[in-house]
């Protein structure tokens, strides 16, 4: 039968010769082929002092945004939590009072914003659905913690420092 | 002996005891180094600087582990087989010429612990002694793995002995003699009568075989089916933990530290270096000697761990091959043709 591709390849095995079976030329090639490698420079990032540089549309940890005025960009309205996929996000909304126009944007704004690392997947569908390009997944990688009350990260940790401090 | 020379032999005893320590220490150091840098990484590097406090972290670390003693096993024996392992890596430098003699006005101190007139054979019973070690250890843990690897290491002992000893016969026929402190004053220099000197020169082969046989008695890559964790888990060693298995993995370096010194004295040349004769005070030639040899030594360990790093285990059956079908007719040729080498030479 002819074969669909025709990558085929019929195997020869020839019996090897004098200086195969011998091994030792083999053992010399594979010994100057490490020692190649001894005097290479070595790959290795060595983590906590060194970083690997990310990638430009790697996707990290949260964070909020401000306005060009230092304002919360957020108005709480859920869209995010709702795209989540791991059900990650959750979110009190509260309204803006009087001489708050400074900190908050909008007129509603979240009293409490918080996602837990735990579950977040990093898929960033979060930061697709904000309307207001309040949410970025433009951070580190996520440290590490010793409990897992930890990892719920709240408005303390997401939410961008302000301007000029 | 007066009580004077009995003083300096027992110092002599300790420096070397301590130097093969240290530097079975360290091998487990540059290993691991070696290893990393044949891989492009960087090794142990955060113990002290460049990492060189590591082997006293790992020893430490060693002596606080859980001892375990399974219950099945048989506890005498069970400790009986480190032991041993690592008492008969140890006593085999006694017979090694570490250099010439010291001279202090009166005084000579030589640096050998004893020149005794059948060194080779001391050597040779000394590394045969080894295999019980393991051979008990692996019997005594009450475990399948265990006696495989340790009926493994029997087998692969006996076999490369023979070759080993039929390299060294071929050696003896040039050399005219036992004694380690002879062979490595016949090697004086490096190049006289027209000749090198070094005993490489003369028994290539020889070499060839011995080295290879050194590898299988020590156990190392490509001949570690003793404890090769793919098939065996950990062989000989799986029961054990602790300060015990730290015994076993020094002892396996000891013996590839007395083994370089044995390999660099019987065919390169010992404490022997070029140009020796143009350096007239007696005393620096053997200084320079000992740094020297330790240099060899050194150079033999980093082969070690260099074919270690390179060449994949033999399977068993390629390894018995290569033993009895092809090491010890080639070490057979060699003792003849080197018979009738020196028989024409003698004419």
């Amino acid at each position: 039968m002819e074969p669909l591709s025709n990558k085929r390849k019929v195997l020869v095995q020839k019996p090897l010769n004098f200086w195969e079976r011998i091994y030792l030329p083999a053992i010399a090639k594979g010994l100057s082929i490490t020692m190649s490698h001894f005097f290479r420079k070595p790959v290795t990032i060595q983590y906590p002092e060194q970083k690997r540089e990310f990638s430009e549309n790697f996707r990290g940890m949260h964070s909020l945004k401000r306005d060009e005025e230092g304002r919360e960009r957020c108005t709480a309205c859920g869209l995010c939590a709702l795209s989540c996929p791991a059900e990650a996000i959750s979110m009190i909304a509260a309204e803006r009072k009087k001489g708050e126009e400074n900190l908050y944007r909008e007129e509603k704004y979240a009293a409490v914003y918080e996602i837990n690392m735990l579950r977040c997947i990093f898929c960033g569908l979060c930061e697709e659905a904000c309307p207001k390009e309040a949410i970025y997944l433009d951070g580190d990688i996520v440290p590490a913690e010793y409990l897992r009350k930890d990892f719920i990260y709240g408005k303390d940790k997401l939410v961008e420092a302000p301007l000029n401090q | 002996m007066d009580t004077a020379q009995l003083l300096f032999k027992l110092i002599l005893v300790v420096i070397i005891f301590a130097i093969s320590l240290v530097i079975a220490l360290y091998s487990t150091y540059a290993e691991r180094k070696v290893a990393a840098f044949f891989q492009d990484r960087l090794g142990p590097n955060r113990a002290g600087p460049f990492g060189l406090l590591q082997p006293f972290a790992d020893g430490i670390k060693m002596f606080l582990k859980e001892e375990i003693i399974p219950t099945n096993a048989s506890a005498f024996l069970f400790v009986a087989g480190p032991s041993l392992a690592i008492l008969t890596a140890c006593i085999g430098s006694a017979v090694i010429p570490w250099g010439q003699k010291l001279t202090f006005g009166s005084t000579v101190i030589d640096l050998q612990v004893a020149d005794i007139n059948v060194g080779i054979l001391y050597i040779f019973g000394v590394v045969s002694l080894g295999v019980y070690g393991i051979m008990i250890g692996g019997w005594a843990s009450n475990n399948k793995y265990s006696l495989l690897g340790a009926i493994r290491a029997a087998s692969q002992n006996i076999s490369y002995e023979i070759s080993m000893g039929l390299a060294i016969i071929a050696l003896l026929l040039v050399t005219g003699t036992l004694s380690l402190r002879g062979i490595a004053e016949q090697q004086h220099g490096f190049w006289a009568n027209g000749y090198f000197t070094w005993n490489v020169f003369k028994q290539p082969l020889g070499f060839l075989l011995f080295i290879i046989c050194a590898f299988a008695e020590t156990n190392r890559t490509p001949f570690d089916l003793p404890e090769c964790e793919t098939e065996l888990v950990g062989g000989y060693h799986t029961e054990y933990s602790s300060m015990k298995l730290g015994f076993y993995l020094f002892s396996e370096y000891i013996n590839m530290f007395v083994s370089s010194a044995v390999m660099a004295t019987l065919y390169f040349g010992g404490y022997n270096f070029p140009f020796m004769d143009m350096i007239s005070s007696p005393n620096w030639v053997t200084i320079i000697g000992v740094f020297l040899f330790f240099i060899k030594i050194a150079l033999f360990i980093f082969f070690f761990m260099w074919v270690r790093w390179t060449i994949p285990r033999f399977r068993y059956d390629q390894l018995m091959d290569l033993g009895w079908k092809t090491l010890i007719p080639l070490a057979i040729a060699n003792i003849v043709i080197t018979g009738i080498v020196i028989t024409f030479l003698n004419r």
